[in-house]
């Protein structure tokens, strides 16, 4: 049986229902994409596919592009030394302007990381199909989109048709009820729910978040929630719209002009009472403590308040061995307090937590305190205007005070593509997304924290529980 | 792209979990804006030692590995970034076939655009290609895609379940943007019901 329109849907189904183009039995659907964003390290090759096949981009208006992985956060008015990194940017440049592609480019305000600058242009709205090539676009989910990473054939695929062939997946509803304790954050949340559901937990389905947390939860917020939803292997995550989201949206730059049309048609888009999932899984918020992760992958997470834990602790024999792998590459026992890990670097920013919300959590902790002499630290605002409207409230001048370097948008050390890398056997603090062996620069150790734990490390020099912090 | 027929390859196993995409192409290689020549920093931080000379414990460096074109390894591979870098580099080794008991979703799709066959067999049929593997010397599995088996000449064969679009376009080889194009009358008629 088909379910007709009538048939209580998730949010997920209207939105994919409202965009098939085309489907067939057992083929993949041709699923029409709203919006595209493009940024330099995985778009080149899409642009030399269409050049050398002599296609054009179907819908230029649907794609926007920004330079963020690449990019130096040092002093723009400097030449970018990487000459590779510098093609890459130049060829963005070029593609857009060949194509004639909308680009925020290096000097631009507005230019930042593709997943902060999406929303804070307006561009990401409710019940839009969002795609990037990048893996982090499930934080645009956060709108009640359906927003996910795609290969570069598949940018090379939009840009030509502005469809994409997918199978639908399966729905995961993830439901945490009750109310976060004090000092526990969505990153909070998000990693104990990757922990708990591990890094293929979410394989093959799109997440929707609900329960009254979720619904409780900034926009800002929601974004870091759904940003880290690859993590556990699921491709998106989302969040129906409500108030907070229309809110949010209201007033920026390239929201539809009748925004209160938008906002009926948008009211459509919450699931319907009734509706089902094909697996859905609960948790109570009051389990939730400050999380710090221990290992090589986002699941491996444990408590502030608890100890690094030893290969013995896990059950399979694969488990074990990749427990073991971890400790070896993070230069741990096994049964360490985690409060006694001893920091040389923290990194505040990315597309996870660099956008305002974080960095006043983060100053708010830092405010009167002084960066330990063993850590150096700095602070990375997601975007242009982040990077402003932190200026405007005084936060960088906090951030300075207490010694940390303040720097221009961009990556950063999410991914050390640029500049901003840990040295081998560095131990970091990170509020980024992943902890992957060499993701911020080759034999460097990270751990993965709320912005807030970020900037208390940082004073104190190790980890410290949060909740305790004066 | 290129089509997957049938292969039959050196088989490398890989006993490791949730071998992650920043692994198997770190992104300082990510810069290059073509698409070839990833191969020869294929899991360059596992594959040298910090003098740039190779790790001699790592898999793909042993001497039995060499011409190896069937990775054998464990859940969840692929995990972590888009890149489509990973899937370029594995096949400018040499790669054609991986085979684990899990697979993140992009890679896998990711495979398919460029005539690598990603095959998904339970933890025990991989356990059993693992003990094989570690078996016989020179060990090697055939994927035929037209008759969708993976076997060995030790007596192992196994059924392929590859959804069948999926085995449709990797045998000839489709163009998915050809293929979509053929339905451009659709995709015109919906951006004009949704102007
Ligand atoms: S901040 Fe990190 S995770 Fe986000 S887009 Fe940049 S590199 Fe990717």
């Amino acid at each position: 049986m088909t379910a007709s329109t009538d048939s209580p849907r998730t949010l997920f189904q209207k939105i994919w229902d409202n965009h098939i183009v085309h489907s067939e039995e057992g083929r993949q659907s041709i699923l029409y994409v709203d919006l595209q964003l493009v940024h330099e390290v995985t778009s080149a090759q899409a642009f030399e596919g269409l050049r050398l096949a002599g296609r054009r981009v179907r819908r230029a208006e649907r794609t926007i592009a920004t330079a963020d992985h690449n990019v130096p956060t040092s002093d723009r008015s400097l030449p970018i030394l990487d000459q590779i990194s510098k093609q890459q940017i130049d060829t963005l440049r070029d593609n857009c302007k060949e194509f004639g592609i909308k680009h925020y480019d290096l000097n631009d305000p507005n230019q930042g990381i593709v997943h902060v600058i999406g929303p804070e242009l307006g561009y990401t709205q409710p019940g839009m199909t969002i795609v990037c090539g990048d893996s982090h676009t499930s934080t645009h989910g956060a709108f009640g989109s359906l927003a996910f990473g795609i290969g570069t054939s598949e940018v090379e695929h939009v840009l030509a048709t502005q469809t994409l062939l997918q199978f639908k997946p399966k729905t995961l509803e993830l439901r945490v009820d009750g109310e976060l304790r004090p000092h526990v954050t969505a990153k909070d949340m998000i990693l104990y729910l990757i922990g708990q559901i591990t890094t293929d937990g979410g394989t093959g389905y799109c997440v929707e978040y609900t329960g009254e947390v979720v619904r409780g939860l900034s926009m800002e917020n929601r974004m870091t929630v759904c940003n880290m939803s690859i993590e556990a292997g699921a491709r998106a995550g989302m969040i129906a719209p409500d108030e907070t989201t229309y809110e949010y949206l209201r007033g920026r730059q390239f929201v539809p002009q009748d925004f209160d049309a938008a906002v009926k048609r948008w009211k459509q888009l919450p699931s319907d009472a009734g509706a089902t999932y094909d697996k859905s899984l609960t948790f109570a918020a009051a389990d939730i403590a400050p999380q710090v992760t221990w290992g090589t992958n986002p699941g491996l997470v444990v408590s502030v308040d608890g100890k690094v834990p030893t290969p013995g602790d896990f059950e399979d024999a694969t488990e074990q061995k990749t427990a073991a792998g971890a400790l070896d590459y993070m230069g741990l026992q096994g049964g360490e307090p985690i409060t006694d890990l001893k920091l040389d670097r923290v990194f505040i920013g990315s597309c996870t937590n660099g956008r305002i919300e974080d960095l006043r959590e983060a100053a708010a902790v830092a405010k009167g305190h002084k960066v330990s002499d063993r850590v150096s630290a700095m602070v990375v605002p997601g975007s242009g205007q982040v990077k402003q409207q932190a200026e405007a409230e005084g936060l960088d001048s906090i951030f300075k005070e207490a010694g940390f370097d303040w720097r221009e948008a961009g990556c950063s050390m999410c991914l050390a593509m640029n500049p901003d890398k840990l040295e081998p056997g560095e131990r970091c603090a990170s509020t980024s997304n992943r902890n992957f062996e060499g993701r911020q620069g080759k034999g460097g150790r990270t751990h993965l924290v709320s912005p807030a734990m970020a900037a208390a490390a940082a004073g104190a020099g190790h980890f410290v529980d949060i909740r305790d912090w004066k | 792209m290129k089509a997957f027929t049938t292969h039959t390859g050196l088989v490398v196993a890989m006993d490791r979990a949730n071998v992650d995409t920043d692994q198997i192409i770190p992104k300082q290689f990510l810069k290059r804006i073509e698409r070839t020549g990833f191969g020869e920093f294929l899991f360059w931080d596992w594959a040298k030692l910090d003098d740039g000379s190779p790790n001699p414990d790592f898999e793909l460096n042993k001497p039995e590995a060499t011409g190896a074109s069937v990775l054998l390894a464990r859940r969840n591979f692929g995990c972590g970034s888009s890149r489509e870098h990973a899937p370029w580099a594995l096949e400018d080794f040499g790669f054609r076939v991986i085979l684990a008991p899990s697979f993140a979703d992009i890679f896998y799709n990711n495979c398919f655009k460029n005539g690598m066959l990603p095959i998904q067999l339970s933890e025990e049929q991989i356990d059993e290609l693992f003990h094989r593997a570690a078996q016989h010397a020179g060990y090697e599995l055939t994927a035929d895609l037209e008759a969708c088996t993976l076997s060995d000449t030790h007596g192992f064969s196994t059924e392929l379940e590859v959804q069948p679009f999926r085995r449709h376009c990797l045998l000839n080889g489709l163009d998915d943007i050809g293929l979509t194009f053929e339905h451009e009358d659709k995709i015109s008629a919906y951006e004009a019901a949704h102007a």
